[in-house]
Order: C-alpha cells, then structure tokens, then sequence
C-alpha cells in the first residue's frame, strides 16, 4: 500500500524574489508522503508552513524545484485535475468563503467539480453534520463566531471527499473538545477511506497523534520522523520556538522535582502507571 | 477601570430577518484591576460581550457601565473617543484589525489618532516590534504580506502602543507558535501588574485562564452562567462539563494520579509547575523513596 501521493524535490520560494535578496520563505525543501499517512506539519511562525501549503494546492508555483501531487507534476495544467480531488482549510477561514450561505458555501466545490445535485445535497448534509452545524446551513458564512467559521470551512472540505486533505491550524479557534471531535472525525475518515492528511499545527498534542511529524524552522527543513523521535530531541525543539507535550513536561517538571521517573512519557496514562509503580514499591 | 454589564441582550441584525440573538440577560462585573477570563464553548457568545465592553456593540437591552460612562440600549451613545482608548481590544482575526500600508504606520495609526506625538508613537512601535518576538525589517512590509502569527504579533502591538488601561483579549495566542504563546501570554501579565491594568482574556486555553486569571466567567448559550475563583471553578468537573468544558490539564492529571494512588494532594493544582511540586511533596510523605 505504500503508494507516494505527494513529494516536494528541493522546492524553493521566495515571495517577491524580484525586490532583491530576501530570505526564502521555503528553502531547498524535499519530503516525500505516502497515500493514507498522517503528518504534522510544525514550526515557529514565519518558518514556512502556510507558504508549503499553498505550493502544495498549487496556488503558488517553486522558483526551483518540483512538486508533485497524485503523480502528476503541479503546473497550470494540471493545477485543476489536482485540485478536485485535494481538500483546503486555510488558516483564515474569512478568506476562503465564497457562497452567501453556509450550505452554499460547502456545496461550492461540489459544483465545480460537477458533482450531480441529489448527491450534493446529501454530501452538504453529511458534512455540515459531521461538524455540528447544520443548524446554521441558512446563515451567512462571515456572520458566525470564530469557532463556527473554523467547522464550516472544515465541513468545505470534507464534503469534496477529497484524497488528500490539507488543515492549516484549521482547529485553532474550536474549544478542547470540538477540536477532538473533529480530529476524531478525520481519524474514522481516514480508516474508512484512506484519505490522507497533513495538518500544520502548533498544537503539540495534536502533533503527537500523527505518524509522523516534519519539523520547520526559518524556511528549511529541520527534522522528520515518528512524534517520539522527534520529540526526543527536547532541547533542540525549544531552541526553534517549540515545546514538547504536556506529559513529557510534566515527566520533565517532576524529575527536577527529585521524583525518580525512569521513562519519558508522552501520555499522560503512560505517566500515571510509572507513577503508580514508583509509588507502590517504595 | 471597573466594567459592568447589567441585564444586557444583544441581538445581530435586530429587526430584519436576520436577526439573531446572542446574549440574554448577562450580569457581569468586572472589578478595576482584575483578571478575568471567559470561558466557554463555540457561539456561546464571549465575542459579542467583548465587543460591549468598548461600545464596538451597544446592547440591545440592558446597560454596559464602562468607568463612568453609561451606554444604555436604546439611547443614542455619543462621543466613545475616550472609551475607545482606555479600552484595547485585540480582535479573534488579526486580519479585522490590521489595514495600513506598513507595519509600522499600523501600529502608530492608535497613538496617533489618540494625540500621541509622531516620535513618541514611532518609538512604541518599534520597542513593540522587538518585544512582541517580530524579524528585523517588518516594520517596512504590509502588514498583509506576514505569516499568521506575525500578523497576530502585529494586531497585538497595535493594540499594546495605545497603551490602554484595560486590555481585552479574544483568543490572543491562537496562531502562535509555543514559545511566541508562552512569552507574550507572559507580556501580558507583566503589564497587567506594573501597569496596574484591568484585563479580559477570552481563551479555548483552560491552562492560561488557571494560569493568569484572579476570576473566571463561564458563558453557555448567550448567557453568563457562572463567575469565581479559578480554584473553585476549575475544581467542579461536573459543572464544567453541564457547559461542554473540561478542567485544565494540570487538574485532570492531579484527579487521575490521587485516584490511581490514593494519594490526595490538598489542593487543586492550576499549572503544571504547582502539580510537579505538590506530587514530589506528597510521594515524599507518602513514603515514596525521593
Ligand atoms: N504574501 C507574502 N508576501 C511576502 N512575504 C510573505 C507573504 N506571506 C508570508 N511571507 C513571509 O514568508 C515567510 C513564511 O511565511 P508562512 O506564512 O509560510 O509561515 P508559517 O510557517 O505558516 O507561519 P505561521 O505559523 O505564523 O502561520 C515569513 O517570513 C513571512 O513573513
Ligand atoms: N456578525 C454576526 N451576525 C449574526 N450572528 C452572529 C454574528 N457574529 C456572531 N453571531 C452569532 O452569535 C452567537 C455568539 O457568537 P460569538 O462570536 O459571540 O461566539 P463566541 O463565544 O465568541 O464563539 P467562538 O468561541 O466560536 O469564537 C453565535 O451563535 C453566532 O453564530
Ligand atoms: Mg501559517
Ligand atoms: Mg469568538
């Protein structure tokens, strides 16, 4: 099943290369994603990731390099054919909404991608459902609260049944327990229909979830592997403006405690037994 | 500077077809100095109260003290100049807030329009630039040619260069990276005390509102349901859970660790440091071999 759905060859952008020498916001950057992987995308802001986002749904092009997505290299041909099959939350959901109302909204790629009416309908069902929100499907997309343009946004994209799905902190304003729902929701997607998700995150609980985490830091490339590797390298993620989960700030806060803990944890279940069992033998 | 909110209703679009109501009869107090958080699940209408507490929303019932200006549904409002600098709001969305050519014309457009001089505004803003965490060269750039966090970062110093006496804050570090999130909830607070300011945080954060806040205010449904102590709201599981909420990782680790052990820790553990401590104290008395 290990079938490459999106690669990026030394792909390198600079907005505004014309002004002169500025920094690139994506510098010589290479990765490789396989179909039905989880991967997180982190790093401080400004390292690069909206801009990886954007070259990857074809909304920017490299100055150097290549980027290929289902096996078709990104170019304004086939820019189209790519996109109808790759779902986008973008960061700022006010600037992704283009129908008067919300079931509008969500049915606009459907549309586009001539998808027949009956089964449209269906789909805006399903989707604005599977984010709690077909109570609103009548109002106006720029008239709802932060959290309520963040599921509709969400709900655009899952309708399109997309085989790839790209979340730019599309969870960032939703309360603790709508982001789970949601993440729940993509994660049964995901067994169901081997979709594919990258989701940029600064939420390192989230991150911890994925199958693998690629790390940013000032336009490059900096690390990538499983959440535990990556988070094992401590020090060096807080150096980039990042921070490790809680339970393996918790394990580290209690070992400066003078509490002997012999593992590092990276749930808080994990935490709780070693604490136990440190506990009972004394 | 003491806000109070007495028996206000607000409804969106009110007597068109549109309407939508969004709070219902909410009581508030927000005492001089203080630290208040409101928590609460999507469209439970936390937005819409931040924006009576500057007069951006005028109620439509009820009355908003703000200091010693009254603003009452139905009477015309004149003059909000002076409440709109003793009172900064940062806004959900940076991008509502930021509109100028440059960074630094943003940033300077709130003092200056306040009667700040030129060189003193201009000084703020680029002393806000270094603090808020931004690049080197930023402040030459449209504030639209940014990444999301740096345009959260200037969104806040704009805010932050009016120098306002209460700070109201809507969801300020979504979209910060964790160590931009740690420091500048940390800015806040500094200026919170040595300013002497009143401040209002709305935040998804359960961990921040334990953190930074002397009171929290639940909101549910258009209402404002309950107010106290972080101690006592955050130590009722059961009640925060009637409001879709959940107590801050720090109490809900403290909850599974004294029922795992039998261990009781005393009290209810607000950050992750306080817990660390109170686990090592009581393992320690409890026999544990430190
Ligand atoms: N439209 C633009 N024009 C010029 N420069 C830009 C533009 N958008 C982003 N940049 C710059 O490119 C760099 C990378 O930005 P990008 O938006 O990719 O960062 P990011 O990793 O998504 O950050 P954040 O976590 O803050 O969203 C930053 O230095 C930013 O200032
Ligand atoms: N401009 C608007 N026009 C009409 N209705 C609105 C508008 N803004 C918000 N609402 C509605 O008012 C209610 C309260 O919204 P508000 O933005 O205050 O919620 P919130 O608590 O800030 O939520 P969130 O955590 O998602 O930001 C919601 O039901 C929302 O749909
Ligand atoms: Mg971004
Ligand atoms: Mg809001």
């Amino acid at each position: 099943m290990n079938s490459e759905i999106l690669s990026f060859e030394n792909v390198t952008f600079t907005y505004n290369a014309e002004d002169g020498p500025v920094r690139p916001a994506v510098a010589d950057v290479s990765f490789s994603i396989q179909q039905g992987e989880w991967i997180a995308l982190v790093g401080h802001n400004g390292s690069g990731k909206s801009t990886i986002a954007k070259l990857m749904n074809g909304l920017l092009f490299p100055n150097k390099g290549k980027v290929k997505v289902f096996g078709q290299e990104m170019s304004e041909e086939t820019l189209w054919d790519i996109r109808s099959d790759l779902g986008m939350v973008f960061q700022n959901p006010d600037n992704q909404f283009v129908g008067a109302t919300v079931q509008d909204d969500v049915a606009f790629a459907l549309e586009n991608n001539g998808v027949p009416h009956a089964v449209m309908v269906e789909r805006v069902h399903e989707a604005l459902s599977q984010v709690k929100m077909e109570d609103y499907k009548d109002h106006e997309p720029h008239h709802l609260s932060g959290g309520q343009k963040q599921r509709v946004a969400i709900a655009g994209a899952l309708a399109m049944r997309p085989k790839l799905l790209i979340l730019d902190e599309a969870t960032s304003m939703l309360d603790p327990q709508g982001r789970m729902e949601v993440i729940e929701t993509i994660r049964r997607l995901r067994e169901s229909t081997g979709l594919t998700v990258i989701s940029i995150t600064h939420d390192l609980e989230e991150a911890a979830l994925a199958e693998r985490i690629i790390v940013m830091n000032l336009g490059q490339k900096n690390m990538e592997g499983t959440p535990a590797a990556v988070f094992s390298q401590g020090s060096k993620l807080t150096d980039m403006g990042l921070d490790l989960p809680f339970a393996m700030r918790m394990t580290h806060l209690l070992q400066e405690a003078g509490v002997g803990l012999q593992e590092e944890h990276m749930t808080e279940d994990k935490l709780v037994d070693e604490l136990w069992k440190y506990y009972s033998k004394a | 500077m003491e806000i109070l909110l007495k028996g206000v209703g607000y409804s969106y679009a009110k007597d068109t077809p549109f309407e939508k109501r969004a709070l219902t009869d909410v009581d508030l107090h927000i005492p001089s100095g203080s630290y208040t958080a409101i928590i609460g699940h999507t469209g439970s209408g936390k937005s819409t109260v931040l924006q009576h507490l500057n007069a951006l929303l005028k109620p439509t019932e009820g009355v908003v003290m703000i200091g010693d200006r009254k603003i009452e549904a139905g009477v015309k409002a004149k003059d909000l100049r002076n409440v709109r600098r003793q009172v900064g709001i940062v806004f959900q969305f940076p991008e509502q807030q930021l509109f100028d050519e440059t960074v630094l014309k943003d940033i300077m457009f709130g003092p200056l329009n306040f009667g700040v001089p030129e060189k003193e505004a201009e000084r703020r803003a680029r002393e806000l630039v270094v603090q808020l965490g931004l690049p080197e060269g930023v402040l030459d750039k449209s504030p639209f040619d940014l990444s999301g966090g740096q345009m959260r970062r200037v969104a806040i110093a704009g805010v932050l260069a009016m120098e306002p006496e209460v700070l109201v804050l809507d969801e300020p570090t979504a979209g910060l990276d964790p160590r931009g999130r740690r420091e500048i909830m940390d800015l806040f607070h500094e200026l919170h005390i040595t300013k002497n300011l009143t401040t209002v945080l709305v935040t998804h954060s359960m961990e921040d509102a334990a953190r930074y806040a002397d009171r929290i205010a639940i909101m549910h449904k258009g209402r404002c349901v309950v107010t106290g102590e972080p101690k006592a709201i955050f130590s009722n599981e059961e009640q925060l859970q009637d409001y879709s909420l959940q107590p801050p990782r720090s109490v809900r680790l403290q909850r599974d660790f004294e029922e795992r052990t039998g261990l009781k820790l005393g009290e209810v553990s607000l950050t992750e440091e306080v817990l660390a401590k109170n686990i090592a104290l009581a393992m320690a008395d409890g026999g544990g071999s430190l």
